[in-house]
Order: structure tokens, then C-alpha cells, then sequence
């Protein structure tokens, strides 16, 4: 549904996007990440047709964005950064505008509105002034404007910018729930969102592309790996420490920390094991040990994330391959 | 043609729910008729025509008509509401238009509105319609020039203050290169006489003048038109190469 080839744009001589290159299928919601100015919302606005590309071509479901800008246009609904909307207008008043522009009037129009108006519960504030709305009823407004004409593809930069954890909740379902049937790309910088609603994630940085796969292969890629989480009651650190490193299956014990008669480890695994939790768990109760905490840590996006976009050159090269 | 359409009902819904509408309408009102009864001298000619009304145009609509123009794109800009209307299914050509259309008819209202004037004169005495009609139509052209020259500065920038300044003053080079007493002063220093009647020719006041005597000149029309025409592309050029 959406194409992007070698896509790039400078600005003023300097490389903003230099040259990404990306597709979104039909049931797909691919994840955008990447650090601030890594030329995510460029990348977005060249997509949707709002700035011009230096290279490199864009089609959203066979439709050149530059060559047949109207009839894209058509096609996605489109979510800015900081949801723009007409700060004078009441919300219906926008909406209705929205439908009109895009060809909705009469019935078809209020039954679209009616739609939008329930998903994003604007029940309440319809006659209001937009300026007059908090933040999450602002991104609602402009998010219901994206999603009107029930477009086959949703653009949208930082859905859940701005919303209470409730109203993340919700928009994160309602993403997923219509990814089943659209194309979706959202950018965020909120890395937990990716693994709820992406079935792909591509992350850039410095206008380059340096990670496209799913959530699951990000996640693998983490340098720390799994890692089990161990709380220990009335254990003598380094006595508890020497004696785990001594089992074949634990390549290393790390002591977190200590509170009074707690102690933390993280124990890492020699390779890759499907039982380590339940191996440790027969280990500690072989000695009688208590604990109170013991979970498994797969690999931290979090870290993933920074090896992959900071300066570190080798990782970059890793990634983009 | 929807789109337009729609474009000029969302621009027109947005400014009469705006007090600057209003100030405007009252503004104009009031500098209209003070200009042409305590300045123009409307009661002391004794003569039953609209010549002093009309008269101060280019000059009265060089400060109001800049400050229906300046938002218009300045501030599309800086809501980043330009944005979310070029990601709609909008043609730059059709955006452009609708915006200056809707501008267009915000003016044409407070022209209609100064119509007590006409009946001031029709009461007065026994005017001639023919340089009223004109006048208007002069007036209406005129206002429109200056709209979309003022549109014009508003798509290169996000700061209202300097669209406004930058077409008051672009709109006074198109009065003083056609007014008499400057182009008098400038035959006086040894201009050549074919290169002044060359730029009085590209003058708003030259042309309105016509109108405003009830010559009805189909030059006159043109010259407007051309000029709205040549404004509103640059507007286009403007916002389809420097979107961001």
C-alpha cells in the first residue's frame, strides 16, 4: 500500500533523509522510531506529500504522491506531529469541513463524522472551540479528522503523544484493531508501544535506515540478551554469587544491589537454554534459599534502541544490513 | 470546484467568527465616511457624486485590506494547519483560490455595506448611476488587487506583522508610481516622460482612477485582473516550493 524508494531531502545542501527506502503492506503497522531529528517527521511529510522529495519516489497503493498528489491524497488519513487543527473552529464545524474536502457530504458525511465522533469519544465537546480543548481532546480531534474516510492507509506521527495512560490504552487498541484492515505507519518515541501494536518496526537515524524486522528480531538484537532476575532473602552476596557462577548452565552472576536482607542478581545464561528459570529455581531450592523475586528479562529494547543509534559504526553497518 | 467551495465556506465561517471581522467592518465604515465628508469635502463641492468617497480608496484599503491578507497563510503557518491542508486532498491552485476568493467576498460585504452613502446622494440630489456603478466595480477590482498581493507576502512567511508591512508597501509602490505629485516631482528632476507614463501605466491609481470617473475601460478590467492573477500565482509558486 505504501512504497517509498531511496527517498531522500536536504535541506539547504545537508542530508535530512538520505535515501530510505521502506513498504507497508495491507494489515501491517509499521513502527518509525528514532531519535529526535533523525528525520522521522520528514520522512512522514515527504510520505504524505506535504514536502517535496529531493529524490527517490513515493506511491501510496500505486498512486505517485508527486506526480498524482490529489488522488493519493485520497487515500491515507494523516495524523501531524502536535495535531494541528483550526484553533477558531468548533470541533463539528472541523469535521465537517474534513468531510467536505474530501468529498463526503450529506448523509455520507454525517454518518462518517457520526463514526469518527464514537471512536474517539468527542461526544461532549462538538460545539466547543478547538482552543478551547486540552491536549488529548486536541490530538482526538485531529485524530478523528484522519480517520473520517476511513482511509486504507493511516499516517500518523505520535498517535499517543499527549494522552493519559487510559486514553493510550485505548488509541493503542484502536491502532491495532484497524491494522487488521489498513495500512498503518506510526512513528513514536515510546518504545513499549512498538511491541503492543507494530507487526513491524523500521528504526533511522540521521536520515538513514539502521533497523527494518519485526519486534521480536529488534528485541533479539538486545547486547545483554536474556537475563534472569533473582531476589535472594538472607544470602551472604558473594557466597551466593560463587556458588551460582559454579553451576555449567550460569555464565555470570551480577549483584544489582542490596537492601537490608534482600539481594538482587542478575544471572546470565551460558547460551541459549529453555529452562534456565526452572534450573536456577532447583538450584536455589537445593540449598533451601528463600527468594521473593524471580523472573526472566528478555533482551531490553530500550538497548537495543541506543546501540543502534548512537555514534557506534559498526552497530549502524549491523543494522542497516 | 467542491473543493473551492469549501475552502471559501471554512475561510468565511472563520473570520465572522473572529472579532478582528468586525473591527474591520467597523473601521472601514467609519474611516469611508469620515475621510469623505470631513475630508473630502463631500458637502462643500455641492455636487451630487461619490467622487470624494471613492477618491480615497487606494489609499484607505493600503492600511485595511493588507490586514485581511496577512493571516492568511502566516497563519496557516504557524498553526500547522498548512500541514494537515496539504495532506488533504487539495490542489495548491485550488487552496490558493478558495482562500483568496473567500478574502475576496469578505471585501465585496464591506463595499455593500457602505451603501447608505449612495443613498445619502440620491437624496441629496439626482447623482449619475453611471460612475457609482463603476466606482464600485473600480473598488471591488482594486480591493482585490491589493488582497492578493497581500496573500502573496503572507505565503512567504509565518509572521503576520511582516506580511502586513511588506504588501502596505508593495501596494504603495503600485499607488506612487502612477500618483501625479510624485510623478511631477520625478518629470521635474528630467525624467524621461515615456518611462513615467510607462510606470503610470503599471499604477493602481492610474487605472482607478478611470473607474472612478465612470470611465468604463476594459483595460482597466484587465490590468486588475492581471495583476490578482500574477499575485496569486506567486502565492502558489511560494507554497509549493517552501512548504515547511
Amino acid at each position: 500500500m505504501i512504497e517509498a524508494r531511496n527517498v531522500k531531502k536536504y535541506f539547504g545542501g545537508k542530508a535530512a533523509v538520505a535515501g530510505i527506502s521502506f513498504s507497508v503492506r495491507k494489515g501491517e503497522v509499521l513502527g518509525f522510531l528514532g531519535p529526535n531529528g533523525a528525520g522521522k517527521s520528514t520522512t512522514m511529510r515527504m510520505i504524505t506529500g506535504f514536502l517535496p522529495l529531493s529524490e527517490g519516489t513515493v506511491t501510496i497503493d500505486g498512486c505517485d504522491i508527486e506526480e498524482k498528489p490529489v488522488e493519493a491524497k485520497r487515500l491515507f488519513g494523516y495524523l501531524p506531529e502536535n495535531a494541528p487543527a483550526y484553533q477558531e473552529m468548533t470541533v463539528s464545524g472541523f469535521l465537517k469541513f474534513s468531510a467536505s474536502i474530501r468529498g463526503l457530504s450529506g448523509e455520507a458525511g454525517e454518518n462518517a463524522i457520526a463514526r469518527a465522533v464514537k471512536l474517539c469519544h468527542l461526544e461532549k465537546v462538538l460545539n466547543q472551540t478547538i482552543d478551547t480543548l486540552s491536549k488529548g481532546y486536541h490530538h482526538r480531534v485531529c485524530f478523528a479528522q484522519a480517520i473520517l474516510h476511513d482511509p486504507p492507509v493511516l499516517i500518523l506521527d505520535e498517535p499517543t503523544d499527549g494522552l493519559d495512560p487510559n486514553q493510550k490504552h485505548e488509541m493503542r487498541e484502536l491502532i491495532r484493531e484497524m491494522g487488521r484492515t489498513k495500512a498503518i505507519i506510526v512513528s513514536t518515541h515510546i518504545l513499549e508501544e512498538v511491541e503492543a501494536i507494530c507487526t513491524r518496526v523500521i528504526i533511522i537515524d540521521r536520515g538513514e535506515l539502521v533497523f527494518n524486522g519485526t519486534p521480536r528480531e529488534l528485541r533479539a538484537r538486545a547486547p545483554q540478551g536474556e537475563r534472569l532476575l533473582v531476589t535472594l532473602l538472607g544470602v551472604d552476596g558473594d557466597g551466593a554469587r560463587a556458588a551460582l557462577e559454579a553451576l555449567p548452565q550460569v555464565r555470570r552472576v551480577e549483584i544489582l544491589g542490596r537492601e537490608g536482607e534482600s539481594l538482587s542478581l542478575a544471572l546470565h545464561p551460558s547460551g541459549r537454554q529453555e529452562n534456565f528459570a526452572l534450573t536456577i529455581k532447583k538450584a536455589l531450592d537445593e540449598r533451601s534459599w528463600q527468594f521473593s523475586e524471580l523472573h526472566t528479562e528478555s533482551g531490553r529494547l530500550d538497548e537495543v534502541f541506543r546501540s543502534l543509534t548512537t555514534s557506534d559504526s559498526t552497530g549502524r553497518k549491523e543494522g542497516a544490513a | 470546484m467542491n473543493t473551492v467551495l469549501t475552502m471559501i465556506r471554512r475561510e468565511l465561517g472563520s473570520t465572522f467568527t473572529s472579532p478582528v471581522a468586525y473591527v474591520f467592518l467597523v473601521m472601514f465604515l467609519v474611516l469611508s465616511g469620515f475621510f469623505t465628508f470631513m475630508i473630502g469635502g463631500f458637502f462643500l463641492r455641492n455636487e451630487a457624486d461619490l467622487n470624494s468617497f471613492f477618491f480615497w480608496f487606494p489609499w484607505l484599503f493600503l492600511l485595511l485590506v493588507p490586514a485581511v491578507g496577512m493571516r492568511q497563510w502566516a497563519e496557516e503557518r504557524r498553526q500547522g494547519t498548512l500541514e494537515l491542508l496539504f495532506t488533504m486532498p487539495v490542489s495548491v491552485p485550488q487552496a490558493v483560490l478558495g482562500k483568496f476568493l473567500a478574502g475576496w467576498i469578505f471585501l465585496g460585504i464591506a463595499l455593500i455595506l457602505t451603501c447608505p452613502i449612495v443613498g445619502t446622494v440620491c437624496y441629496l440630489g439626482d447623482p449619475d448611476p453611471g460612475p457609482i456603478v463603476t466606482g464600485y466595480t473600480g473598488s471591488f477590482l482594486l480591493a482585490g488587487a491589493y488582497l492578493a498581493i497581500s496573500g502573496m507576502t503572507s505565503a512567504f512567511t509565518r509572521n503576520q506583522i511582516v506580511s502586513f508591512i511588506t504588501s502596505t508597501v508593495l501596494c504603495l509602490l503600485l499607488v506612487l508610481v502612477g500618483f501625479p505629485p510624485v510623478t511631477g516631482l520625478l518629470l521635474k528632476w528630467g525624467a524621461p516622460a515615456g518611462l513615467l507614463n510607462f510606470s503610470a501605466g503599471l499604477s493602481v491609481f492610474y487605472h482607478f482612477n478611470g473607474m472612478q470617473r465612470g470611465v468604463f475601460d476594459l483595460r482597466d478590467i484587465v490590468y486588475f485582473l492581471s495583476l490578482m492573477v500574477l499575485a496569486l500565482v506567486i502565492t502558489g509558486v511560494a507554497l509549493k516550493n517552501r512548504r515547511g
